[in-house]
């Protein structure tokens, strides 16, 4: 079975200059995709990931990372759509790095299409009525 | 065949009226030609709702036991200032006012969570709005503070008054340097990231009435939920701008100054808004009526947004700079699909005025008028046309000199 989740990795600073993520792909099958990543070298970093491949290698690459001391949370910070406050405008469309929000060619309504949002809350601050909001 | 607005009130007044918004009036006139449109429609409804700087409301709060006068004092909303320079309790607050502790833009872009726009919203939901002021005493008006909750029931008058409103058409705004501009039109990527526009195109209301034929001075319509009129065209009123063959401007143009009972309002169509890194403003919902007096009058409502052009701007240097280059012109219904082209680029495109919005505001006129609690009115005098050569001059700078002494 095929899983997919997204992840935020806490890495120390001893940890920050080894290629932990090239690991997961050449030993472990995983794909990867950097969602949001603040990395200084000496110093503490994390990268927000979505992670897939089979369960089986999943498993086996968090346990990968746990053993190297990378600490792993699941992303629980969440962007929600305020329906009340939310006017349709779209001056969030072109600000959404993964085209989360879509117009109805018919209705002209603003979609939000949570599946595809990635909680970099960038639209937060972008929505005229503040329409957007920031749930953890 | 024509009509006068007479004969078409007293359809409203008898329930017999056909009104139809700016967007259905388009296929209604591909489908049945001009004349027989002309002959079946009385009244085109247009909508618009997008921030509108310029916007902003007077009221009266009564006189306090014993008396003050804030006129030439200090007086806040909500800690927003007011500006209170015309009688003792006369109070008036525009969209984009700031408090005083507001840091701006000090740490770059700032987020104007709260302004102008966001207390005349907290006051049209109902919602208590604290008064602060300070004044001077006099021997007839004698307090010198005044701290108190106010509310919308218990003003004399509250009344929505905007000096500029409903652009007629607007700039698209992109951006040709290397980093994020954050701008009254929202925020602009670099490299043409992006392009935004604000206008609600084939439903807003002057461009559906390209040369102020029915549009004036008194003209009532809808206005943040209940009923206001034009009062004035409003500043930088510019008819004389370039238009395509088919009359309508492709350059901001006219505007209307309007008016109404803020007590009639509600707030999901005045709406306060935050523009990252430029401040704060107050989405308006504007919504007139058109009276179908003749073909050629329904000929201009049946526009549709493929005819409708409109320049694009570089808001990194021509904009800030006041200068009057164009990067190019384009459509509506380009704008509409998602993205336009510039030169070889292709840029995604994103609108600050809601059509859906507008769509609605245009379908709210239309079964006011239906049921007969909205009639139309003859303007009493009509707004500088194209003919007028009236158009927006910059500012005349004129250094001045100091002895510095």
């Amino acid at each position: 079975m095929k899983v997919s989740r997204k992840i935020v990795l806490h890495f120390p600073a001893r940890l920050v200059e080894e290629p932990i993520a090239y690991r997961l792909v050449k030993d472990y099958n995983l794909q990867f995709n950097i969602l949001k990543a603040s990395i200084i070298p000496d110093s503490e970093g994390f990268v927000v990931l979505e992670l897939s491949g089979s369960q089986e290698d999943y498993d086996r690459g968090i346990r990968f990372l746990a053993k190297t001391g990378v600490k792993i949370e699941a992303l629980s910070q969440n962007v929600v759509r305020n329906e009340d406050k939310c006017t349709h405008c779209g001056a969030c469309l072109t600000i959404c790095p993964t085209g989360a929000f879509e117009v109805d060619p018919i209705t002209r309504e603003v979609l939000f299409v949570h599946d595809r949002c990635i909680a970099c809350a960038n639209c937060i601050k972008a929505c005229p009525p503040r329409a957007m909001e920031l749930h953890f | 065949m024509s009509k006068t607005i007479e004969e078409i009130n007293s359809k409203i007044r008898s329930g017999k009226v056909v009104v139809v918004n700016a967007e259905e009036v388009i296929d209604i006139v591909r489908h049945r030609g001009l004349s027989q449109a002309a002959s079946e429609i009385d009244v085109v409804t247009t909508g618009t709702f997008a921030p509108m700087c310029s916007s902003g409301i007077y009221f009266n709060i009564g006189h306090s036991k014993p008396r003050i006068k804030l006129e030439a004092g200090k007086t806040y909303l909500n800690d927003v200032p007011a500006y209170t320079g015309f009688a003792a309790t006369d109070v008036m607050i525009g969209a984009t006012a700031l408090p005083e502790d507001d840091p701006r833009n000090k740490i770059h872009p700032g987020d104007f969570n709260y302004g102008g726009g966001h207390v005349i919203e907290d006051l049209v939901s109902g919602k208590d709005i604290t008064l602060s002021a300070t004044s001077y005493g006099t021997d007839c008006y004698p307090r010198k503070k005044l701290d108190t909750l106010i509310n919308i029931q218990s003003l004399n008058e509250a009344v929505f008054f905007s000096l500029r409103n409903c652009y007629q058409n607007y700039n698209v705004a992109v951006n040709t340097s290397d980093k994020t501009i954050y701008t009254y039109l929202g925020i602009i990527k670099p490299r043409l990231g992006n392009a935004m526009y604000c206008s609600a195109g084939q439903l807003s209301p002057l461009l559906n009435d390209p040369y102020y034929k029915t549009i004036g001075i008194g003209t009532r319509l809808f206005l943040g939920g209940g009923t206001g009129y034009i009062s004035w065209h409003g500043t930088q009123h510019s008819p004389s701008a370039p238009r395509t063959d088919n009359g309508v401007p492709k350059r901001g143009a006219a505007t209307l100054s309007l008016t109404g009972d803020l007590k009639q309002m509600n707030a999901r169509w005045l709406r306060g808004v935050s523009m990252q890194g430029y401040g704060a403003s107050l989405g308006v919902g504007v919504g007139i009526p058109i009276p179908i007096l003749n073909e050629e009058i329904l000929e201009y409502t049946a526009i549709t947004d493929e005819d409708i052009f409109t320049a694009v701007v570089d808001y990194s240097t021509a904009f800030p700079n006041n200068l009057p280059d164009i990067l190019g012109e384009t459509s509506y219904a380009q704008l509409k699909s998602g993205t336009i082209r510039l030169g070889s680029k292709s840029i995604p495109t994103a609108s600050l005025s809601s059509y859906r919005r507008a769509l609605e505001i245009s379908n709210i006129l239309k079964d006011w008028i239906a049921s007969g609690n909205f009639l139309l009115t003859a303007p009493v005098a009509p707004i500088p046309g194209a003919e007028s050569g009236q158009s927006t001059r910059p500012l005349n700078y004129r250094p001045v000199e100091r002895n510095n002494c």
